[in-house]
C-alpha cells in the first residue's frame, strides 16, 4: 500500500472542487483513459486576470484525484501571473509530498495548468507543451520538451527519476537510452549556466555605486566581521573600487588574498563580473 | 464492518492450524536434525506433515514432497532445477499471464541465452492449447504452467498438457499456488513431475511452501547445504511452518470434500458478481465464468480507476485488490489483463474479489451495499462519464500518440 500523507487521503476522500464549470473561460484537457489518468480542468478568470474559479474532473487513482484537487485550490483568487509559476513540486509540497512513483500525478496537474493558460491567452495549444516537441515515449505519448521541464524543475538525475515524474520509458522501455541522452544533456547544461551567470546589461556608475555599497554593507562587512575584522569603502573610479581593511584585517598578511579571493568575488557575483579591487593608498 | 476478500493475496491462519503450530515455537523447538530425542521427536512431526500433504496432492510416496520456504522458491527450484539437469536442452515453454515467480525468472533465463515460448491466452483468459503442443520439440526443457490465475481464477487444461507431455517425455510443471484448497489437485490425473504450493494461500501460515517432485524426476538443487529435504531444499526446517501446511492441506481435504462447500462458496461470488454486474452498464466481468476456481471474480470498471476504487473501499471497511496500473506501482495494468485483450478502459478499472471459506453471506451483502456509492462517486469525479445522464461523457480525450 502506498505511503499518503494524510493531506492526500483527505483531498481523495472529500475532493475540493469537483464538477464542471458551464460557463468556464478556458477548458482543458490532459492525459487519456489508455494512460490510467486523465484530468479536465476548468477555469473562470475576471476582467483583471484573476482565477476566481477552478473545477476538475480526474480518471486515476488517489493522488491524481488529491493533485487535481490540489491544483484547484492553489490557482482559485490568484492572478494567472501567479498561478503561471505554479510548479509540479508546488503542488507535491502542498500534499505534504508525494511517493517518488506518484510524482507523475502533480504534473499532470502542472501540465494541465500550463495548458489552461496558454490557450486563454490564445496561444496555440496544439503547440503547448505537452505536445510540442518530438515524441520520447510512444507508450504514453511524452514529449522531450515535458522531459526536460521536468528534469530542471525537479533537478532529476536517473531515468527512475524521470519515469516516475512523467511515465516515460515506464512500460517497453524503448525510449531509455533516449531519456538518459537527454538527462546528460540538461545536465550539461545546468552545469554550463552554473559556471557563467545571466548576462547583465551595462550599469551605470550610479546603480554600480549603490550595488558597491549594498553588497559591502550585506555580504561583505557581516562575513569579515565574524573574524573580528571590517571594510570601509573609500573610493570608486568606473571597476575600479577602493576599500580600506580595518580591524584584524588591518594588519592580517593574508590582507591580499582578502581582498582578491573573498571582496572581489563577492563584488563580482553580485555587481558585475570584471570588478577589480584595491586596498587605498596602495594602488 | 471489515471484509477481507483479498484472499488470493493472503489468507488467514485457520484457528485450528495455529493451535497445531503453536507447541513448536515454545516446548518442542528442537532441531529435527539432532540425536538427541528432545529434537529427534519433531521430526517424526515433519513425516506426519510430508504424509498430510502427499495425501492433499494425492501423491503415491512421501518423500515426492519438498518443503521449501515460498511458492516462488517452490517455482525457481522446478524451473532453474529442471534446467540445471538438463544442460543441453535451451528451450522453455510458458504462459503469458503466469505469476511474476515464473515471468520474472524466465526473461532472466532469455537474458542467458534459453528461448521462451509464452503461450497466448483468448479474451476469456483460456489458454491456447494446440500453440503449446505445437511449441514442443527436441530442444524443450520444461514446460511451466500455472493451475489457476491468480487475477481471474481461470482454470488451465493441465490434465491435457499433462498427457501430452508425458508421451513427448517433456518434464511438467504446474504452478498451483492459486489451486490448492480451490479445487482438488490430484498429480497423478494432471501427470506432472513437479508441482508448487504455497501455505498461506490456503489459511496455512506465511513461510512455508511445497515442490511436488515425482519419483525418478531428475532436477538439481539450487541451494547447496545441509542433508535436509534429502538435499534437495536444505536448510533448517521451518518446523512450526511445515507442521502448519500439513494441518492445513488436511483440513483443505476435508473441506474439498464436503459436499456442497465449494458449491456454497461459488454461489456467494457469483452473487456479488451478478449483482454488481448488473448494476452498473460499465462494468463487465474479466475472464471466464465457467472454467474457473470457486473464489474469484474480477471486475472491470470503465471510467474510473482501480487504485481509488480500493482506497475508497478501503475506507469502508472492504479489503480487495486490482489490476490496475498505479497499485501496483508499474505504469501499465496487469500483464494478465492486457494478455487476454481486456480494453486499457477497463483494465485500469480492475478489481479482484476473492473469497475464503471463513466468508459469510452477511459480508457479501455488505460489500454489495457499499460498492453503487463508491463506484457513483468516482464516476462524478470522472471526464468519461455524465453522471447527470448517466452514460459516457462526450469527450473525446485520446492517448498523445
Amino acid at each position: 500500500m502506498w505511503n499518503y500523507t494524510d493531506k492526500v487521503k483527505e483531498l481523495y476522500t472529500n475532493p475540493r472542487n469537483v464538477g464542471s464549470i458551464s460557463d468556464a473561460d478556458v477548458v482543458v484537457e490532459v492525459g487519456s483513459i489508455v494512460c490510467g489518468d486523465a484530468l479536465k480542468l476548468y477555469l473562470k478568470i475576471d476582467a483583471n486576470d484573476v482565477i476566481t474559479d477552478a473545477k476538475f474532473e480526474t480518471f486515476g487513482c488517489g493522488s491524481a484525484i488529491a493533485s487535481s484537487s490540489a491544483l484547484t485550490e492553489m490557482i482559485k483568487g490568484r492572478t494567472v501571473e501567479e498561478a503561471r509559476k505554479i510548479t509540479n513540486r508546488d503542488i507535491a509540497d502542498f500534499l505534504g509530498g508525494l511517493p517518488e512513483e506518484k510524482m507523475h500525478c502533480s504534473v499532470m496537474g502542472n501540465e494541465a495548468l500550463d495548458k489552461a493558460i496558454a490557450k486563454w491567452r490564445g496561444e496555440d495549444i496544439s503547440h503547448s507543451e505537452d505536445t510540442d516537441g518530438e515524441i520520447i515515449c510512444h507508450c504514453f505519448g511524452v514529449t522531450d520538451k515535458l522531459i526536460r521541464k521536468v528534469i530542471s524543475e525537479n533537478k532529476l538525475k536517473t531515468v527512475e527519476d524521470v519515469t516516475n515524474y512523467t511515465k516515460a520509458g515506464g512500460a517497453c522501455g524503448s525510449c531509455i537510452p533516449r531519456i538518459e541522452d537527454i538527462i546528460s544533456d540538461e545536465l550539461k547544461k545546468f552545469a554550463e549556466s552554473a559556471d557563467r551567470p545571466a548576462e547583465k546589461k551595462p550599469l551605470t556608475n550610479i546603480k554600480r555605486l549603490q550595488l558597491v555599497e549594498d553588497t559591502i554593507a550585506n555580504v561583505i562587512r557581516p562575513e569579515l566581521q565574524k573574524d573580528g575584522g571590517n571594510i570601509d569603502l573609500v573610493d570608486i573610479d568606473g571597476k575600479k573600487v577602493y576599500v580600506a581593511l580595518r580591524g584584524s584585517c588591518a594588519n592580517c598578511r593574508l590582507s591580499d588574498l582578502t581582498l582578491k579571493n573573498f571582496v572581489e568575488d563577492k563584488l563580482r557575483e553580485f555587481v558585475e563580473d570584471d570588478m577589480l579591487v584595491f586596498e587605498a593608498g596602495r594602488d | 464492518m471489515q471484509v477481507y476478500l483479498d484472499n488470493n493475496a493472503t489468507t488467514m491462519v485457520d484457528p485450528e492450524v495455529l493451535e497445531a503450530i503453536l507447541p513448536f515455537f515454545t516446548g518442542r523447538y528442537g532441531n529435527p536434525s539432532s540425536i538427541h530425542s528432545f529434537g529427534g521427536s519433531v521430526g517424526s512431526e515433519i513425516q506426519k506433515a510430508r504424509e498430510r500433504v502427499a495425501g492433499f496432492l494425492g501423491a503415491d510416496h512421501d518423500y515426492e514432497i519438498v518443503f521449501t520456504g515460498t511458492g516462488t522458491e517452490s517455482d525457481n527450484l522446478a524451473i532453474s532445477g529442471t534446467i540445471a539437469y538438463y544442460t543441453n536442452k535451451k528451450h522453455i515453454i510458458t504462459s503469458r499471464v503466469e505469476h511474476p515467480a515464473v515471468v520474472a525468472l524466465c526473461n532472466k533465463l532469455e537474458r542467458d541465452g534459453y528461448r521462451i515460448t509464452h503461450v497466448p491466452v483468448d479474451r476469456n483468459g483460456t489458454l491456447d492449447l494446440e500453440y503449446l503442443m505445437d511449441s514442443v520439440d527436441d530442444d524443450t526443457a520444461i514446460v511451466s504452467i500455472m493451475y489457476a490465475n491468480n487475477e481471474t481464477g481461470v482454470i488451465f487444461p493441465v490434465e491435457k498438457i499433462g498427457a501430452f507431455l508425458r508421451e513427448r517425455g517433456v518434464p511438467f510443471h504446474v504452478d498451483a499456488v492459486q489451486a490448492a484448497g480451490k479445487v482438488p489437485i490430484d498429480v497423478n490425473r494432471i501427470n506432472c513431475d513437479l508441482l508448487s504450493i504455497s501455505g498461506h494461500k490456503f489459511h496455512a501460515p506465511k513461510g512455508v511452501g511445497v515442490l511436488y517432485v515425482r519419483r525418478g524426476t531428475r532436477i538439481r538443487p539450487i541451494l547447496y547445504g545441509g542433508h535436509q529435504e534429502k538435499g534437495r531444499r536444505p536448510g533448517t526446517e521451518n518446523v512450526p511452518g511445515i507442521v502448519g501446511i500439513g494441518k492445513a492441506a488436511e483440513m483443505a481435504a476435508a473441506h474439498l470434500s464436503r459436499p456442497g462447500e465449494m458449491k456454497k462458496m461459488a454461489s456467494m461470488r457469483d452473487r456479488l458478481e451478478k449483482t454488481v454486474l448488473g448494476m452498473f452498464k460499465n462494468s463487465m466481468l474479466n475472464g471466464s465464468a465457467e472454467n474457473r476456481v470457486p473464489n474469484t471474480t474480477n471486475i472491470g470498471f470503465e471510467f474510473i480507476e482501480g487504485e481509488a476504487i480500493l482506497l475508497y473501499l478501503d475506507q469502508a471497511g472492504v479489503s480487495a485488490s486490482s489490476g490496475s496500473a498505479c497499485s501496483s506501482g508499474s505504469l501499465e495494468p496487469s500483464h494478465v489483463l492486457r494478455a487476454m485483450g481486456v480494453p486499457f478502459t477497463s483494465a485500469h478499472g480492475s478489481i479482484r474479489f476473492s473469497l475464503s471459506r471463513f466468508t459469510t453471506g452477511e459480508e457479501i451483502d455488505y460489500v454489495i451495499s457499499v460498492i453503487p456509492g463508491i463506484v457513483n462517486r468516482l464516476l462524478e469525479i470522472s471526464p468519461y462519464w455524465d453522471s447527470a445522464k448517466q452514460e459516457p461523457a462526450p469527450v473525446n480525450l485520446q492517448a498523445k500518440t
